[in-house]
């Protein structure tokens, strides 16, 4: 090999290799802080306090709060999404002309296109004044109206990942079904359903892990106070909203307060990195089974 | 009610839902543009668009943080498409397949899933503090450039993968060393597919807020960013700033702010499908 040559590929190499450091120092990182703000704050009353008011004069550090904001929007998000998602897929893939499909595709995928902080402002100005005229009581930043536009933001996610399973499924399953004198809809939920389960998992998955870390629409919608509900009527705070919150505000960097926002966002990292690693071991599964 | 009328009321009431369930996501873009449309256009004029930043909505405009965006968008294409062009050839034609090869693919689906607030955090302590780059543009392209790194990867491997063994077993025959297969053959072929890739990663840098928030970066600059190494704002945080003040005249901006960093996504979405277009048109081998 001549010399440029093999310049050329230890560039190419370490270009590659930043997407290690990448993921080493985000671990790093967050866990290096994180030791740190364990030092002053004992890893018991983080996981078990029923408050988290950092930002006032009598701290309190329970992470519970802010955790069941995160998985209150999310919950949301998904009921919004799946069922309206899978619909969606199988109507494009079984029942849709393929000339409707090819104009319906690349529309839904403007969706996906739309920057977060517009959806907010979408939920923030548009939904929750719609849904106050339904819902008495309902409080202008509320975990509901977040989860919608969340579930809104994730229906392209859902739809286009579970309708390339659906397609992966082998036609001579479909051609079978027919034969047998199934309608559509038999053949969509007996057999192409069944078939495409695990990549239709692997699309919830990778949904609530796209929900659990999405930040601006639940900083605008869901409000910026710490609650322990379920009640999606109500304010929350997720633990991207409050990262957001201490970033925005005057917190002084290196100060307890500020090392909160590692402690939470590594309690949101180990969520979203177990959930991408299940979602990467099924979907290996499942690629085996058809080759 | 027989068996086989169940079945084809619930094949019809499928079918139903299910177109019912596809507009709902077109309906809703329409009605979302319009509502937005209808609330911001009349505020875009010359002044909006070239005004500095305002305690008053009247005064207030979007000169910085345009330029902010544009300039986050020149430095990330700067910053993101050698490196993940450059790390997509390696796995693609490089890396030797072994266990090792799994582990830098597993790693990538990882990248790919880690919340972009995430990046933010690293990008305060690795740029901002560590590198000493301060809370500016370079700082904040640098971080972005990561967050979509893995985008980059994924789009320009797909890419490289559709183009035919033949081409590669071409070259070789001819006496072309790997690299020059690479950067005369290869490249070529899959430029399109490489852009298109490119351009949609560079239209999510465009679109984020949070991570650039958590750098650092603020919502007031009263001045144009004039280096790499100057603070700077973006549209997503001027709009986030005007939607979260309660004063309803700052909606108003909001809107005329989304109008503008709207056209900029769509833009760049658009010049994407088109290359797209135009590459599946041309790559009939």
């Amino acid at each position: 090999m001549k010399i440029h040559e093999k310049i050329i590929v230890l560039f190419l190499w370490m270009c590659s290799s930043i997407t290690v450091l990448t993921t080493a120092l985000i671990i790093w990182i967050l866990v290096k802080e994180s030791v740190a703000f364990f030092e002053h704050v004992s890893i018991i009353d983080f996981l078990t306090d029923l408050e988290w008011t950092p930002l006032f004069s009598a701290k309190k550090y329970g992470i519970l709060p802010l955790l069941t904001g995160t998985l209150l929007c999310t919950l949301i998000s998904i009921f919004v999404a799946l069922p309206i998602g899978i619909s969606i897929a199988f109507y494009l893939s079984e029942y849709a002309p393929d000339r409707l499909r090819s104009i319906l595709k690349p529309t839904l995928e403007i969706l996906a296109a739309i920057p977060t902080v517009v959806y907010g402002f979408f939920a923030l100005t548009v939904v929750t004044p719609f849904l106050k005229d339904f819902i008495p009581g309902l409080n202008t930043f509320n975990a509901f109206s977040a989860g919608l536009v969340m579930g809104i933001m994730i229906i392209p996610m859902i739809s286009s990942l579970c309708e390339d399973a659906i397609r992966a499924v082998p036609d001579s399953l479909r051609q079978a079904s027919y034969s047998m004198g199934s309608t559509v809809f038999q053949t969509s939920f007996k057999v192409l359903l069944p078939a495409a389960s695990s990549g239709i998992i692997v699309s919830i998955i990778l949904a609530v892990s796209r929900a659990l870390g999405e930040t601006m629409i639940v900083s605008i919608a869901a409000g910026q106070q710490p609650n322990l509900t379920l009640n999606p009527f109500e304010t929350v705070e997720t633990i991207t909203s409050y990262i957001v919150q201490v970033s925005m505000g005057d917190v002084p960097q290196g100060s307890i307060e500020f090392q909160t926002i590692f402690a939470a966002g590594l309690t949101l990292f180990i969520f979203t990195f177990f959930l991408n690693n299940l979602s990467h071991l099924i979907r290996r599964k499942y690629q085996e089974k058809y080759e | 009610m027989n068996r086989e009328i169940r079945n084809k009321v619930f094949d019809i009431g499928f079918r139903i839902f299910g177109i019912f369930s596809t507009f709902l996501g077109v309906i809703l873009i329409a009605i979302f543009i319009s509502s937005i449309v209808q609330a911001g256009f009349s505020k875009i004029d010359w002044n909006f668009l070239t005004g500095l930043p305002s305690r008053f909505a009247d005064h207030a405009g979007i000169l910085t943080a345009w330029t902010g965006s544009l300039w986050i968008l020149a430095l990330s294409a700067i910053i993101g498409i050698p490196v993940g062009v450059g790390a997509a050839i390696f796995f693609e034609e490089y890396a030797p397949k072994n266990s090792l090869t799994r582990i830098l693919e597993i790693n990538l689906t990882n990248l790919a899933g880690v919340p972009s607030v995430i990046y933010g955090i690293l990008g305060l302590e690795l740029f901002v503090r560590s590198f000493k780059m301060g809370s500016s543009l370079l700082a904040g392209a640098c971080t972005l450039s990561l967050l979509i790194l893995p985008i980059v990867i994924v789009a320009t491997r797909e890419a490289l993968r559709a183009v035919p063994q033949s081409i590669r077993q071409a070259s070789f025959s001819m006496g072309a060393t790997k690299w020059q297969t690479i950067w005369h053959q290869i490249l070529p072929a899959s430029a399109g597919g490489i852009a298109t890739g490119v351009i949609l990663a560079l239209s999510r840098a465009v679109g984020e807020a949070a991570p650039v928030i958590v750098i650092g970066a603020l919502a007031y600059v009263p001045f144009v960013a004039e280096s790499p190494l100057d603070d700077f704002t973006v549209l997503p945080i001027q709009i986030f700033n005007w939607v979260t003040r309660p004063d309803p005249e700052f909606i108003v901006n909001a809107s005329a702010g989304i109008i503008v960093l709207l056209s900029i996504t769509f833009l760049l979405n658009g010049i994407a499908v088109y290359l797209r277009y135009r590459w599946q048109k041309k790559m009939k081998w």
